[in-house]
Formats: C-alpha cells, structure tokens, sequence
C-alpha cells in the first residue's frame, strides 16, 4: 500500500486549507525559483526520466510531448493549455485538484510552461464545474498577488500569465484540438492532424494540451526526483495515479495509490469491496467509459497500469473504475454509453454523427431483446466501420464499450434476444435496420 | 426567433449588460489577445446568462442577446447562434427558478438516478425533460455525466451539485428549494467530498495546516 509520505495529493479530500497558505504549508511553491533555473531542458530531461505518462487517458509520455515545443522562440507567443474538461463518464480527479489543491495545478503551470517557452496559460475548466472553479481562480489571483507567476513570476526572471476558461458543457471539448477551438471561441469541432498542436495550435501559435493531473503532479516530481516517482509503479507504467472507484461498491471514492495495483486490491481497500462480495461482481469498466468492459473472470487477474490493461484489450484510460454487481443489466449499462456518445458527436464526421445514432438505436433493441442473433455481428461490423475512420477519437470510443459487450458478454444478448422472442411470438424486429 | 413556429415563451425585444455585466465582460475580454475577442464568447453568453437570472429569475440566453455579443465581439451573428446552440449549458428559452440538471449517464444510473428522477418527476409534475413545472419554480433536464461519478446519483441544481442522492433525499431538497431554502451544497449523506463513506481511510498521517 501507498504510504501518505509517498502521496501527491496531499489535499484530495479538502480536509485542510485549499488557499495559498494552506498549499504552502504541505510544500507547494517551495523552491519554485530554484527549480525553473535548473533550465528548459534540464526539467524536460528530469521529467521524461521519471516516466510520467499523461493522466488524461492516452498515457503519452508527458516529457516527451513538452519537448516538441519549438526550441527557440520567434518572439511570439506560445501557450500551455490545460485541459481541466474532464468529463468522460466514471472520472471525477480533477474535480478534486481544482478544488482542493488548486496551487499544484497553478505552480504546475508556471513550470511546465517555462519547460515548454509558453508566454501563458489557459486552463480550461468545464462549465459545470462553476464551484470548483471559484477555487482555482481564487488560487490564481493569490498566486499573482503573492508574485508567484505574472511579471518575474517567483523570482524566476520569467513573465508568465495563468488564465482560467470556462467551457459551457460539451464532452468533445476534452479533445484537445476541440478544446483549442472552443478556446478560440468556436464550436468545439476537432481539427484534423497535422498541423499538430505543438506547431499551430492555440491562435495558430505553438501550443501544448495536457491533462490536470499530468501538469499538477510535475511540481513534485521536480522537487523529489524523477528517481522517487519512477521508483513507485510498474516498469513503463511509473508512479502514483488518482483512481475514482464508483458503481456498485460499498463505499465509492477517490484514492490515490501506485500504478500496478490491482484492481480487486483498489476496490477491497479502498472502496469497501464489492456490493454483495467479490463474487458478485459481474464486470468492471477499468478507465472511463471509453474503454471496453472486463468480466469478472479478467478482474480477478486485473492489474491497474497503461499496458497490463492493453494487454486485456481494455484500457487505464483516466483511470475510473466502474463497478457493475450481477444486479447489473449490463446491455443496458452499455446502451446508456451509446446514448452518451450520440449525445456527444459534435456532428462533423459522417462515420460518427450517423453511427453512434444507428448504434444507439440498435442497442436500445438489444437491450429489450428485438432483435435478430445475426444483427449482433452486423453492430460488431460497424462499429469497426467508425473505429478509426474519424477526425478524433470519439468514434472510437463509441465503438469500444459495444466491442467489449460483445467479446465478453455475447451469450447474454443472445439470450435476451430468445426471451423476446418466446414471449412475443415471430420476430418484431426488421432485420438490420435501425429503428 | 419569436416568428418561429412552435416557440411558446416571448422574446425580448432588447438586451443590454448591465454595470455589474460590463464589469465582468471587461474583465474576461483582458484575458485573450486584444485581436482574438472571439474567445470571450462563451464567458460572455455566460454573463447574459447570468444577467438574466438576475433581472428575472430565469438563467436563459434570449437571441437578441446573443446580436448584442456579436457586435461586442466583431463576430458575425451566425457565428454566436452556432456557438449557443452547441454547447448545452446555454439555455435558449426561460428556464425555472430552480434547473434541475439530472445526470443519468452510466455511473449515475447505477447508483440510483432513475429513483432520483422519479422522485422529481412527482414532486414537479414535470412529465418529460426539457419541461417547467406548472409553478414556474423547476426546470428538469436529463444532463450528461457531470464529472462527480464517485458521489453518484448527482442531481445538479443551478450551478451546485448534490451528491449521493436518492429517493428521499430528493424529495427533501426540492421541499427546500420550494421554500427558497437550499440546503448545503454536497454529499446529502454527509460524506466528506471524495472520501468514502465513514470518512478517509488515507492522508490520515497529513498535519493540518498551521
């Protein structure tokens, strides 16, 4: 088990003072100054050598992602952007850090952006989030008062601006070209890659997108060694992570523990266990419902980092772990994602605005039984028809829970479609057809 | 929009920010490059938004409002309506007093939401989402994942969420909001935040602040 001395987030449950004063006192903005005039490159080094992959679900190396920023300015402006839309359903981790520990994620700015030569930084923060949002301009407006970022920021010699943006409740502004568009006061629409965002991004300047965690964690691992926190985890998969546990569990939360923890030893400890015992789960959505579902047979072996859930052909995703009990009418747990998606597809790519509709409508049969046998290789067909021929990765991640469904539970679709149909006689269903 | 068919609600013929609104406007539009006021679209809709709920009661964004953001931000109308018909927070006609945002996105529903709609559905009488109930007090909207999964069924209320709600609990949080009483935002089962229920069984080693 994680020892507290090895924690992060020192704050997650908002116990202590959030304010400046409070994030001081557990060691944020110490040796700020000192820490940005060991250099660009020297921060980069330290922060590819702790293994840092991002925290907002592709797990891209977060070193290596700063390192594409352009080496030398040409005078104008670039930007770090932070992408605090978190809304993909299971996750709830940068809820916390935005109201609890608001200054790891101000001071992670500041330094992540000198790593980067970024003039400024936007936080995007999304509209629901109206109280959490409070908290973190409010440590903004310190940090600036204290000195800490703005002109000279910290005593660094650096000029460096925080901004906080709110978005207005659209799931597809988490895609961080969607997220530049929304920023410039646009649909949030994906633009296609490349120009990748590195290049051209924010106001066609230089910019890069980085998850909360990712950026909030950095300070720290600055300040105690790449060494300490690759130390912690598994090979490849370095470090501490947020876990949010939700679902059918006897007691749902947040917790932060090492990456390679698995999964029964995250929901026994920390979130009481499973409703009913271990032996009455059914299937656990390991990251977020992006990622395909896992039977409880795959679970018992679950091991909670990047590539052990690869491997499941599942995913850490954000690493939001949704627990489903055998109460769980799981075709119908997936469905309610399929609405999701339809509800999310900003509309732009045909294979996505028109698929995650007729995937939508075809599960709502499958979850009543109205269907064909035959049609559940028809859905499986197309949702390989919208996995990867889209803009961004929306379509894929409509596509992935329905894929999951179907690779592990596919005996309980076709027995909800035999009960149908003994207890309305012929079949009411047109073959293939949506509706 | 008022010659649309199938509108019900009147539209304002005018819109003006007020002193507090032009406050806020100035304060946002210093935040982007003086060439990019585009940005400040969203932040904008937002303080009409708010400005509404002020002068009305009703947090909603009337069209003409929406010309008066276009020509503050040199944007074409056309560019405004697309940006408020797309993101779901801008509410395009009036809304209750108190806007029920009911999440019943997979982790909501499986700790209960359908029990938390049902229980809003009889006290409101509202039969379908998107409705105001008869008193003008409720709005109920079905809202996507709202991002506190672990606090799950959340029932959202204006700007605030409550967490950990059910049936009962409902019931009693519309009764105060009908009272214009609103209890304290947060766990309704007196959970702290995130922590699990019976309190933290980790950072326990954390001295508190000084």
């Amino acid at each position: 088990m994680l020892s507290d001395k090895d924690r992060v987030y020192t704050n997650l449950y908002g116990i202590h003072d959030w304010t400046l004063a409070g994030a001081r006192s557990r060691g944020d903005w110490d040796g700020t100054k000192d820490i940005i005039a060991r250099g660009r490159d020297a921060i980069i080094e330290e922060m590819k050598a702790s293994g840092l992959r991002g925290r907002g679900g592709a797990g891209f190396p977060t070193g290596l992602k700063w390192s594409f920023m352009p080496k030398q300015s040409d005078g104008g402006p670039a930007y770090l952007v932070v992408n605090a839309d978190e809304s993909e359903p299971g996750t709830c981790k940068d809820r916390d850090i935005l109201r609890h520990d608001p200054h790891k994620l101000v001071e992670g700015c500041l330094i992540a952006g000198f790593a980067m030569g970024a003039t400024a930084a936007y936080i995007y923060i999304r509209g629901e989030f109206y109280n959490e949002s409070r908290n973190l301009q409010h440590a903004i407006d310190e940090a600036y008062e204290a000195g800490l970022i703005g002109k000279n920021a910290s005593g660094s010699g650096y000029d460096f601006d925080v901004y906080m943006h709110r978005g207005a409740g659209a799931y597809i502004c988490g895609e961080e070209t969607a997220l530049i568009e929304s920023l410039e006061g646009k649909k949030g629409m994906p633009r296609l890659k490349p120009p990748f965002p590195a290049g051209m991004g924010l106001y066609g300047r230089p910019s890069t997108v980085n998850n909360v965690e990712s950026i909030s964690v950095a300070p720290t691992i600055l300040r105690r060694g790449a060494a300490w926190f690759s130390a912690l985890g598994r090979p490849n998969n370095a470090g501490t992570k947020l876990f949010c546990i939700s679902g059918h569990v006897n007691k749902p939360c947040n917790v932060e523990e090492e990456l390679g923890i698995p999964m029964r030893e995250l929901i026994e400890k920390y979130a009481g266990g499973v409703r009913g015992g271990w032996d009455n789960l059914l299937a656990v959505i390991p990251g977020g419902a992006s990622v395909p579902v896992l039977p409880k047979s795959m679970c018992d072996e679950a091991i909670m980092d990047f590539d052990s859930l690869r491997a499941m052909r599942s995913g850490l995703g954000t690493a939001a772990v949704i627990v489903m009990d055998k109460s769980t009418d799981i075709i119908k747990a997936i469905a309610r994602l399929s609405q999701f998606y339809k509800h999310e597809s900003c509309g732009q790519c045909t294979p996505c605005r028109e698929g995650t509709g007729w995937m939508m409508r075809v599960m709502n049969r499958m979850v009543q039984g109205r269907a064909e046998i035959p049609e559940i290789d028809t859905l499986e067909k197309v949702t390989r028809q919208i996995e990867g021929h889209t803009i961004c990765a929306l379509g894929d991640a409509a596509a992935w829970p329905i894929q999951g469904l179907i690779r592990h539970f596919r005996p309980v679709m076709e027995e909800r479609i035999a009960a149908y149909k003994a207890s309305h006689g012929a079949p009411a269903a047109p073959r293939m057809a949506a509706e | 929009m008022a010659e649309q068919h199938g509108e019900d609600f009147e539209q304002p013929t005018s819109f003006a920010f007020d002193a507090e609104s032009e406050g806020l406007v100035a304060y946002h539009l210093a935040k982007y490059p003086a060439d990019k006021k585009a940005s400040a679209v969203l932040p904008l809709l937002d303080i009409v938004q708010r400005q509404m709920k002020r002068h009305t009661d009703s947090a909603w964004v009337p069209r003409v409002a929406m010309d008066v953001i276009a020509e503050r931000l040199e944007m074409a109308p056309i560019r405004v309506y697309e940006v408020a018909t797309f993101y779901l927070m801008f509410n395009l006609k009036p809304v209750g007093k108190w806007h029920l945002q009911c999440c019943t996105t997979t982790p909501c529903w499986l700790r209960g939401s359908d029990d938390v709609v049902a229980a809003a559905r009889e006290f409101t009488g509202i039969k379908h989402f998107g409705e105001t109930s008869a008193d003008g007090l409720f709005t109920m909207t079905e809202v996507e994942c709202v991002g506190a999964c672990v606090n799950a069924p959340i029932l959202q209320v204006n700007d605030d969420f409550y967490e950990d709600m059910d049936s009962e609990s409902t019931k009693k949080l519309l009764e105060a909001l009908k009272r214009n009483a609103p209890p304290p935002v947060g766990s309704m089962i007196g959970r702290k935040h995130s922590a699990p229920e019976g309190g933290p069984i980790t950072l326990l080693d954390i001295k508190p602040a000084e």
